[in-house]
């Protein structure tokens, strides 16, 4: 078990470097001049200098780089070019904001997809599993912006059935203000005991989180599916049922585990997944996360913020992958004999 | 070996029998898979299906349980006085385990692997209504019987070795009270001297507790040291049967006899 | 499954499918269907003008009706006709997308398989390094310091997506280079391109196919998303992410601006990815449920 911990650590690791100077690379490798975008297209050629000088553009590329991981490692991300912050600070108060978003939607995704999975499983061929595997097929083919605008005018601007945009009440800010330890308003309004801005917020949520929620159930159900079917045809399922043990109990208390392996790795890959998707549906439902705000970036072609954001997500990825894989071990007695 | 109470050669009174097999026919794909026109278990008996892979023994053996799909099984199969292919499935579960059990060819694979062998075996005795202290001490009796020690119960299956993961699933089929034990192939995935552990353990069962056992073998070394009566099948058929030690001795169909003389360490085998 | 079963060919059992397989077989059937949209547009559009640069202000936000199907737009173009046009931008990028990533993700994969060993390692990490990046986040960050058009959006978006395939064809290549006949072919002296080309590529085709038409749907996905940001195709091409967005302040009022041009993109999307499942269940043994 500790021999595969620090195999699987020492391979992250290993990622994440790769991570950085592909980031790296992506920055500063490309045409444009990021010494211009900072001082702008109109400054003289001094300025120029100084900004070059600055971000230390005149230095050999492996300097450059040397000096980028160094100012990660000790939190220096940068400045963001349009809100002229610091990114790192940056990040800490937009990354909670989509983390509660995507948070709320994988729950609600699992809490769907595993259970429409089983389903599919015990009737196979059968009119629940047609209507399962039609279902999720739409869900994971939707263009998630499309959906976010549709179900925005019809149950938001149309019926009025929840708020239309943003993450609260904004009047709350004066009238319930909110302390703040994690930056994820949910939690922190939770633990607070501020109900009026708790309300408000799972108000704001039910929408967003919904759209954000139909690929990861679509994905979910198919693999869970698939996973169950898998498992349920094995030795071990037919003893089950030489025990005299139904369908359903087979499925439920002797398959689900072995197969939750596959069905955990792919709720990591679409947690990475969501955390992007949801930036299409931060940006139509004005979301206060790492879309709005990667979205403000690309449009004033904010580098320092776009590498940060970019980082962010691959790091939140790369962790994912790891906790999987631990959990994985946890669960399956077969794995943690082969660590 | 324990001489069956009379001289058997088939059939015997309808209505005593644990198994009673009639003109089976398991069909896929347009064709006869398998094919058995009778086939009797008496409590306490070993009746033997051999042959060679693909001789339709397994599916006979899985018809009896009623887990075939995806193929037409058409004659009449009582178990216990169900017949199983006219049962409601509610009734068939309540047969499985509990008074036929299944002991299946590769042990460690047959049980689930995220499972400890004592979950396995609490849950499958509260499926058939043992619970509490009571399921606590079926366990333990039954794990002792197939010579066991109690700390098998706390392993997962991948810690326990494949005979000892066969003689649980033999365990499993006592403490849920099982009168007969359908065996596939049992002891071909074991090393020789684990399946003469297995074997003793099936042959002290039927001496103690009059357990019936239907195996389904291709080893005739086995089936001729535990077995009363045997059919021989091939091809989806059945082409002789009879007292275990009639067609041992005295085989009348020409593939027995090969089969036999295939097997160095009986009487008519090769020297 | 019965041994008659055991002999059939892909083929054969990718004929079955269209019989076995409804959902696969109306995908198939809806691509084909976009497919003539994308080649014919220029002849079947009611105005074939409106796929480019047109502007009838006067029949601006028409709804659906006889003379516009889908209604116009906010400039008066003709939403059904910049459907059609859409379809070509569609499926140039997935295919363009698709073979790019295949291209290269194929031949690294392959050499990596065959060659085992360190070559191997270093492909391997290196694809784990852009497996960390969700597609959509390394082609924003690659739209970024691009410029903005259709041609961005190919390059991004397979930049992300050929790790896949080096990974697929890789452990593919590897359990064909130690068959008995590349074995053979090896003692004989064929040298490595050409067992590599005769032997280990072929072998690694079906399942990259399978994977081809599975991920067709999300490339299309993609780039509809990355056109809606702005990152892509670029006014006044017709393109249905760009007309989503473009429509996207006109919904509660003039729905049909933007529920038809995503209604194309789900639709499309949905054909491929059924399509794509029906293939793997009937080309991809390894993967068919029992």
């Amino acid at each position: 078990m500790t021999g595969y911990l620090i195999r699987r650590l020492g391979q992250a690791v290993l990622v994440v470097a790769g991570v950085i100077v592909l980031t790296f690379a992506i920055m500063r490798l490309v045409p444009g001049d990021p010494a211009v975008a900072y001082a702008g297209p109109k400054a003289s050629a001094a300025e120029l200098a100084a900004a070059r000088a600055r971000f230390g553009l005149d230095d050999p590329l492996w300097v450059q780089l040397w000096n980028y991981v160094r100012d990660l490692l000790s939190g220096e991300w940068g400045t963001s070019l349009h809100t002229r912050q610091p990114v790192a600070s940056d990040l800490t108060t937009v990354f909670p904001a989509s983390l509660e978003l995507v948070g709320a939607a994988l729950i609600v995704a699992v809490a769907a997809g595993v259970p429409l999975g089983v389903l599919a499983a015990r009737y196979k061929g059968k009119f629940p599993d047609f209507s399962v595997r039609l279902s999720s097929m739409l869900a994971v083919s939707v263009p998630v912006f499309w959906l976010a605008l549709a179900v925005q005018t019809v149950f938001a601007s149309n019926l009025g059935w929840f708020p239309v945009a943003g993450e609260y009440d904004a009047t709350l800010d004066t009238t319930s203000p909110l302390r703040v330890y994690t930056n994820i308003t949910a939690v922190d309004a939770l633990f607070t005991g501020n109900w009026p801005m708790l309300t408000s917020t799972l108000e704001h949520l039910v929408l967003p989180a919904l759209v954000v929620a139909a690929y990861p159930a679509g994905v979910i159900a198919q693999m869970t599916r698939a996973a169950l079917i898998e498992e349920a045809g094995q030795d071990h399922a037919r003893m089950a049922r030489a025990l005299g043990f139904g369908e359903t109990a087979v499925l439920t208390r002797f398959s689900l585990r072995p197969a939750a392996g596959p069905v955990l790795s792919l709720i990591a890959l679409v947690f990475a997944y969501a955390i992007v998707n949801g930036f299409l549906v931060e940006a139509v439902f004005n979301w206060p996360g790492l879309g709005r705000y990667a979205a403000d970036s690309i449009r004033s072609l904010d580098t320092p913020a776009i590498a940060g954001v970019t980082l962010v997500v691959a790091l939140l990825y790369v962790l994912a992958n790891l906790v999987v894989d631990l959990l994985q071990s946890l669960l399956d007695p077969r794995v943690r004999k082969a660590g | 070996m324990k001489t069956p109470a009379k001289g058997w050669t088939g059939t015997r009174p309808a209505g005593t029998a644990l198994i009673e097999v009639r003109d089976l026919e398991v069909r896929a794909g347009g064709r006869v898979i398998s094919s058995v026109p009778e086939l009797d278990l008496g409590p306490g008996e070993c009746v033997a299906i051999v042959g060679e892979s693909g001789s339709g023994k397994t599916t006979a053996l899985m018809a009896t349980m009623g887990l075939i799909e995806g193929a037409d099984v058409s004659g009449k199969i009582t178990v216990c006085g169900t017949d199983v292919l006219s049962a409601s499935p509610r009734t068939l579960r309540a047969v499985r385990g509990a008074r036929v059990a299944l002991v299946m060819q590769s042990p460690q694979a047959a049980l689930t692997p995220t499972m400890r062998l004592g979950t396995l075996m609490r849950r499958a005795l509260a499926r058939h209504g043992v619970k509490g202290a009571e399921a606590a001490e079926r366990a333990r009796d039954a794990v002792g019987a197939v010579l066991l020690g109690e700390e098998i119960l706390r392993r997962y299956p991948h810690e326990v070795s494949g005979g000892q993961a066969q003689r649980f699933a033999i365990a499993l089929a006592i403490a849920l009270g099982a009168e007969a034990v359908v065996a596939d192939e049992p002891t071909s995935a074991l090393d020789v001297t684990v399946q003469a552990e297995v074997v003793a353990v099936l042959r002290r069962l039927r001496a103690e507790h009059g357990l019936a056992v239907l195996l389904v073998s291709h080893d005739l070394a086995l089936v001729s040291r535990i077995a009363d009566r045997v059919l021989v099948m091939r091809e989806g058929r059945v082409v002789e049967s009879g007292q275990a030690r009639t067609v041992f001795a005295a085989p009348a169909d020409p593939y027995t006899r090969e089969l036999i003389a295939a097997v160095p360490e009986l009487p008519g085998g090769a020297p | 499954m019965t041994a008659v079963e055991l002999r059939r060919t892909p083929l054969r059992r990718a004929a079955d499918l269209a019989r076995g397989d409804v959902l696969a077989a109306t995908g198939l059937a809806v691509l084909a269907l976009v497919a003539l949209a994308a080649l014919l547009a220029p002849w079947i559009a009611p105005y074939p003008e409106d796929g480019g640069t047109a502007v009838h202000l006067t029949e601006a936000l028409r709804p659906p009706g006889a003379e516009h199907w889908l209604g116009t737009d906010q400039v008066g173009r003709d939403v059904l006709s910049r459907i059609l046009y859409g379809a070509r931008t569609s499926l140039f990028i997935a295919v363009a997308v698709l073979a790019l990533a295949a291209a290269v993700g194929v031949t690294l994969g392959v050499v990596a398989g065959y060659a085992g060993g360190l070559v191997r390692d270093v492909i391997m990490r290196i694809t784990d390094v852009f497996l960390a990046f969700p597609a959509l986040l390394l082609s924003l960050a690659l739209a970024v310091v691009l410029q903005p058009s259709v041609t961005t959006v190919v390059v991004a978006i397979a930049a992300t997506w050929w790790p896949w395939y080096a990974r697929l064809t890789a452990s593919v290549a590897q359990s064909v280079a130690r068959r008995g006949y590349v074995d053979a072919a090896r003692c004989l002296g064929v040298p490595a391109p050409v067992i590599v080309f005769r032997h280990v590529l072929p072998n690694s085709l079906t399942p990259v196919l399978v994977q081809l038409s599975l991920d067709a749907g999300g490339v299309i996905l993609t780039a509809a998303a990355l056109s809606y940001l702005g990152l892509g195709a670029q006014e006044p091409e017709a393109e249905w992410g760009l007309m989503v967005e473009q429509g996207q302040s006109l919904f509660t009022t003039d729905w049909w601006v933007v529920t038809f041009p995503g209604l194309a993109i789900l639709v499309t999307a949905f054909a491929f990815n059924v399509l794509g499942e029906g293939l793997r269940a009937a080309l991809d043994p390894r993967r068919r449920p029992r």
